[in-house]
């Protein structure tokens, strides 16, 4: 008997299946794919051409049968869910046991416990907000701890163990957090510690509802993934942000999306351009426990949060890493590379070279060209050979 | 084996291994059958063009829309028998017949200096303007003893592609 832990495969909305190519949007942050992709498709040699060079489109086809079978991009949003363990006579009733601990008795508690903190959350939250509006500074104090709090009560109710290592984030000016993505929940967890003010993509639903009105409070900066216009707007904030004295140090996920915790996808440059310092901050899941990788395709957040809350524990490891700062001579590019590698250094985490906004539209035709300038020129100037 | 449930059985293992003529092993069947399902997002059987163009590696190919049109609408019997050319097993003559039916877009069996433009055209974009494309084709089939006008069948292919051998393997894997 086997039984296989599946995501139920929702469906999906029209937003998702309008795949736009806006290539200003994804032009602007790429370095060299070039150098990543496979450029077997340039005849080498230089001698003279003949016919069987046009005829023999075989590297060509080998790279796009390749990309069929088997892609680095693909690989990065691709569930892993445990292995089946239950396979045999007498571990399938202990894992039947398990579901029922796990749903039976640890969920409700856990709700419960959920419920406990959000009434004393909202129940000091609201007067604070409210009683206090002359007197910001306190208010501004009093709420970041409540949001402490409440994150706290999340973690406890997926009965979060989180390890942190490395010296707690000091709100100071002139510096940005940046850490690697794999759900909505990295965030709850790294807000545990310290409060950021944090940007984000604004949800739909209770989520957009909390977005809205508790984090205003630590200060958040919205974006739209899919206004183009909307950079420019959010790099300015980001600016202001950092250069205030009295905000929260701000967190950034430059990723742009949710990856699953094996593979780091390309950063975007914004959070690096701004001339602050970047403490990179790595965030590694525990696969035994639960796959915590949020697979926005597949589950809405509600889904996701309900399959923690019935898993044994969230396990992970948090490492806050050496704050870095640009080197002279190097482009924002070239520094938000580095910064990734020391994150996926430290969580083990492949790098691969694609652009995380890919999930949602098509590469622009600019790889495509070039992979046909070099095989143009190659053919003019063995043309000329004798 | 219309739908795509996860489970693939022996059974269906062996009558794909039969169609693509032992091309794969099963164990790079199945490998294969989970990639078809990872791809085939909305389970229909089939991948579609957003499907495959989600691949950012394939859809940056030049020839992503030619061999699009022949892998459009398979279901699975069908993908393994398309991708059993670059099996390291498949055979020289097989993958001429492969690279001709890439060329010979209408399927008569016959590959004309036309077709032959449209593919130099997929792979040299703009690069090569539509004046200096002709000459240079036209001049290098003269060298090689054909004429502009000349049909080139799939005798004339493996004659051309056949003498050094050809690199044409993926590797398909498994866990």
């Amino acid at each position: 008997m086997v039984i296989s832990q599946r995501n139920p495969l929702s469906s999906r909305t029209s937003k998702m299946n309008k795949l736009t190519t806006s290539s200003s949007e994804l032009d602007l942050d790429r370095p060299n794919i070039e150098d990543y992709l496979p450029t077997d498709s340039i005849p080498q040699p230089h001698a003279k051409l003949r016919l069987r060079d046009l005829l023999d489109i075989s590297p060509t086809l080998t790279e796009a049968a390749g990309a069929i079978v088997d892609d680095s991009f693909t690989r990065c949003f691709k569930s892993n869910p445990p292995e089946p363990w239950n396979w045999n006579i007498y571990l399938f009733p202990l894992w039947c046991l398990g579901v029922v601990v796990r749903y039976g008795i640890l969920f409700p508690g856990r709700v419960l416990i959920l419920t406990i903190g959000w009434i004393i959350f909202l129940s000091c939250y609201i007067p604070v907000h409210v009683l206090l509006k002359g007197h910001d500074k306190l208010r501004k104090r009093l709420e970041r701890a409540l949001v402490e709090l409440i994150c706290s009560f999340f973690v406890a109710s997926w009965t979060g163990v989180v390890k942190y290592h490395g010296p707690r984030p000091c709100a100071r000016p002139k510096q940005v957090f940046v850490a690697n993505h794999t759900s909505m929940i990295d965030f709850i967890v790294l807000e545990q510690m310290t409060a950021f003010a944090v940007i984000m993509q604004k949800h739909p639903g209770w989520v957009g509802l909390l977005q809205s009105t508790i984090l205003e409070s630590v200060g958040c900066i919205w974006f739209n993934r899919s206004e183009a216009k909307d950079r420019e707007i959010v790099a300015r904030k980001l600016r202001e942000h950092v250069e205030g004295t009295d905000n929260n140090p701000l967190l950034i996920f430059p990723e742009g999306t949710c990856v699953n915790n094996n593979y780091t996808v390309m950063f975007k440059k914004g959070a690096f351009e701004l001339g602050a310092t970047v403490c990179p901050i790595a965030i590694k899941y525990n696969k035994i426990f639960v796959d915590a990788f949020w697979n926005s395709r597949k589950q809405s957040f509600t889904t996701h949060l309900l399959q923690l809350m019935t898993s044994w524990a969230v396990v992970c490891d948090v490492w806050y890493l050496e704050p870095q700062n640009m080197k002279p001579g190097e482009t924002a590019i070239e520094f938000a590379e580095r910064v990734r590698g020391i994150i996926s250094a430290r969580a083990g985490l492949k790098m691969v070279p694609w652009d995380g906004y890919l999930k949602y539209s098509r590469p622009s035709p600019k790889h495509r060209e070039s992979k046909q300038k070099s095989f143009a020129e190659s053919v003019l100037r063995r043309l000329e050979e004798k | 084996m219309g739908n795509t449930s996860s489970i693939l059985t022996q059974y269906d293992i062996e009558e794909v291994q039969e169609h693509c003529n032992n091309t794969f092993s099963q164990q790079e069947i199945v490998s294969l059958y989970q990639r078809f399902c990872q791809l085939d997002r909305n389970s229909g059987g089939f991948i579609s063009a957003d499907e495959f163009l989600s691949v950012p590696e394939f859809a940056v190919n030049p020839l992503a829309q030619r061999l699009f049109r022949m892998i459009d609408g398979l279901n699975f019997k069908e993908f393994v028998a398309f991708l059993s050319a670059f099996s390291s097993r498949a055979t020289l003559q097989h993958k001429v017949e492969y690279i001709f039916k890439v060329y010979d877009s209408d399927g008569n069996g016959k590959v004309a200096f036309s077709d032959l433009l449209d593919v130099l055209r997929d792979l040299t974009g703009q690069f090569i303007s539509e004046q200096q494309r002709e000459p240079v084709l036209t001049q290098v089939l003269e060298e090689a003893g054909y004429k502009k006008d000349s049909i080139l069948v799939l005798s004339d292919f493996m004659k051309i592609l056949g003498s050094n051998g050809l690199k044409m393997e993926v590797e398909v894997p498994v866990d």
